[in-house]
């Protein structure tokens, strides 16, 4: 190889190493930016909309009373200090019928501690019939140190619920949001999440 | 490894250091080649073991050999310590090797560099394996490492997200590295459609790792900070999703798994014609296909999550946008057929691996293609169906080609005919045990046995046990490759610049072994 072309190769190589490091850097924030990508579509699509308010008037609101569904609430903590229950198991309620319930809160912990509440239904087709006015999952919800809190939610299942749904479950499980632990000292992994966590 | 050891007669080599310092501070490309196959090779029995104890664990019902948590570190484990630690350092290995000898260059554009690609990994692996040892052992989310999970784990978690992201560095300057060699140092005449075909899939395969290793290094960054610094990329609670989670590793993980097949397909494009004694038929169209295959990857990545919940159109599009893979891939498989068709076929060691590789491996492809449906995987996903898919993909495609271009290039590397015999068993021994263990798993799954749970209900058992007793004779035969390469590089038969006959390309046209220095001089490619 004479000198000439060794001094040219290894411009060269130089010029594409640069260009292919810039490369794997683009890649590297492109992983970062998957994450607004993803939001930006879940919300063009209406998908994985637990969190939001539904409105009456985007769908059928008279009450079908020829129909009754049986609602059962469920109330799971995820390591969170609070004592979390419905006032009611469940509830037979007409599809289309504006429904009040509401949910006890007490944190038992000497110190104020946020949380947010996710919802997840049972059966899952469910979900998309079951319209949530007003719930506290909408924000994250703070209690002082032995606070004690009723909790509404306002809902109507909609009519067009597949006739061959009977009964709905909502089950609310509530996550910390601040001072997560440190996994370093917590006990030793078990072989799955302890509980439903969505 | 013999081959190697330096030449006495070779007047390049003037100051080298000896002993560790040797392999420590070596830049040459055959080094770090051979350095990255045995460590491979180490990783591929380490997670071998990991396997068999999974297999020993599942042989009855019940829980009789490891506890539940460790059976979950276990199926963890081994799937990493196989993707990241045998199987792609493998196949950089064989790129290190034969690249710049197939292209005429004196070495990889940048020799210091190619070191450090290489001595990142032991770091890495020790990582690894040592998390079995800390507090709550290593990190059982799978290999997928999905959240919730992995956000929940102890400390062995971090430790993979760490070696994660050292492999990661690693990969992505080998890749680097790879293509600027293929790109600038061709030899004079070496036009880019006259490379072989390894080097073309090799190609390929390094921008793949370019584009997506990066996106990996970001997901198992967001799982850390969501971890230890208070995000919530994943965190349900702080408005994240773990669904998203899935979504970006299958972005990286799709793509990954032609990173693992890509070059296996580039082996068999050499070894074939060589032993049918024809060129390879539809040159072009190979390289093609390799290209669209890379491209749909990008685009299919959520059919590992038909389950998930996804939208009916969402389905459709990606079960329709996976299937179409199947026609570059049977374009491919064509092609092999008729380079064989007509040709004067001889079966050495090389060739028993390819050919063999073209039949199991198809039947991996196939079974991807029901996985494909989206109405079928909702039955099938995590079930031991996909199990048995992906290892007819992964063990009977990467590592059958793998084993296919050690025994076709051993006479290369160390100058010496490996053992026809102990070859010739050690294809039989494989050919027959994987079988045996893996073809029950579909069965298993279709009757809804689910992957990666130590214990099973009690009409999976003779199943269950059938590739207990597969798994263990493919285990130990593995053993016959280790005394091949041992006896390989300590002796026998010397091998001519050009052990087979039919062998084409300018890796023949230097000695056997091959010396420590080749071309220097850039060859002329007429």
């Amino acid at each position: 190889m004479n000198a000439a072309r060794a001094v040219r190769l290894e411009r060269q190589n130089r010029k594409l190493l640069l260009r292919l490091c810039v490369g794997a850097l683009v890649m590297f924030g492109f992983g970062f930016l998957l994450v607004p990508f993803y939001e930006k579509i879940c919300e063009v699509t209406g998908l994985n909309q637990l969190l939001r308010p539904d409105h009456i008037g985007v769908f059928n609101t008279q009450v079908d009373a020829s129909r009754t569904v049986v609602v059962q609430f469920d109330a799971n903590t995820h390591d969170l200090p609070w004592r979390f229950e419905p006032q009611m198991r469940s509830l037979r309620v007409h599809p289309g019928e504006l429904v009040q319930v509401a949910y006890e809160v007490s944190n038992v912990r000497g110190e104020p501690v946020t949380g947010q509440a996710v919802p997840s239904y049972g059966p899952q087709l469910a979900g998309q019939f079951f319209r949530k006015m007003e719930c506290f999952c909408f924000q994250q919800q703070t209690l002082e140190a032995g606070e004690r809190r009723l909790m509404p939610v306002v809902f109507v299942v909609d009519p067009a619920l597949p006739a061959d749904v009977h009964t709905v479950t909502l089950s609310y499980t509530f996550f910390e949001v601040e001072g997560r632990r440190q996994t370093s000292e917590a006990p030793p992994p078990k072989a799955g999440p302890r509980q439903r966590t969505s | 490894m013999a081959a190697v050891i330096p030449d006495p007669l070779d007047h390049h080599h003037h100051h080298a250091p000896s002993g560790l310092m040797r392999w420590l501070t070596t830049t040459n490309h055959k080094d770090i080649g051979t350095m990255y196959l045995i460590f491979s090779f180490v990783m591929f029995l380490s997670g071998g073991v990991m396997a068999l104890t999974i297999r020993a664990e599942l042989f009855q019902p019940g829980l009789q050999v490891v506890q539940p948590e460790f059976f979950n570190q276990l199926t963890t484990m081994h799937g990493l310590v196989m993707v990241f630690g045998a199987i792609m350092p493998a196949f950089v290995g064989f790129a290190n090797w034969q690249i710049p000898l197939m292209i005429g260059a004196s070495d990889m554009a940048f020799a210091r560099m190619n070191n450090w690609s290489f001595w990142l990994l032991p770091p890495a692996a020790i990582l690894l394996l040592g998390s079995f040892f800390v507090p709550g052992g290593a990190t059982a989310a799978g290999w997928t490492l999905y959240a919730p999970l992995s956000v929940q784990m102890g400390m062995g978690m971090d430790f993979a997200i760490f070696a994660i992201h050292i492999m990661g560095l690693s990969s992505i300057m080998g890749a680097i590295n790879i293509v600027v060699t293929i790109l600038n140092m061709r030899a004079p005449g070496m036009a880019m459609m006259k490379m072989p075909l390894f080097c073309w899939t090799w190609l390929i395969t390094a921008y793949l790792l370019i584009a997506v290793m990066p996106v990996l290094a970001g997901a198992v960054t967001m799982i850390l900070t969501d971890r230890h610094f208070g995000t919530s990329f994943f965190n349900a609670a702080g408005g994240g999703d773990p669904v998203m989670y899935q979504h970006i590793f299958w972005f990286f993980g799709h793509p990954e798994v032609y990173i693992m097949i890509l070059p296996a397909f580039g082996i068999v494009s050499q070894i074939i014609p060589a032993f049918a004694r024809k060129p390879l038929f539809g040159y072009a169209s190979m390289v093609y296909a390799t290209a669209s295959i890379a491209i749909l990857s990008f685009v299919v990545w959520a059919h590992h999550m038909f389950a998930t919940g996804m939208p009916a159109v969402g389905q459709l599009y990606f079960m329709y946008a996976t299937m179409l893979i199947a026609v570059p891939t049977g374009v491919k498989v064509f092609n092999w057929v008729a380079t064989m068709w007509r040709g004067s076929l001889s079966f050495e060691p090389p060739m028993l691996w390819a050919t063999g590789f073209i039949f199991v491996f198809t039947i991996g492809g196939f079974t991807g293609l029901i996985c494909a449906i989206a109405p079928i995987d909702i039955q099938i996903h995590d079930t031991y169906y996909v199990v048995a898919h992906f290892h007819y993909v992964l063990v009977a495609g990467s590592l059958f080609a793998l084993f296919a271009g050690a025994y076709y290039w051993l006479p290369k590397w160390t100058g010496h005919m490996p053992s026809d015999r102990l070859g010739k068993l050690h294809f039989w021994c494989s050919l027959v045990f994987f079988n045996v263990t893996f073809f029950p798993m579909h069965f298993l799954g279709l009757a809804g046995m689910p992957r990666r749970i130590p214990d099973y209900a009690l009409q999976f058992t003779d199943f269950n046990a059938l590739a207990t007793i597969g798994a263990f004779g493919f285990g130990l035969s593995q053993l016959i490759f280790l005394a091949v390469v041992v006896k390989c590089a300590r002796g026998g038969k010397p091998a001519a610049a050009k052990p087979w006959d039919g062998a084409e390309g300018l890796e023949w046209t230097v000695p056997s072994p091959a010396p420590y220095h080749t071309f220097e001089e850039a060859p002329l490619v007429k």
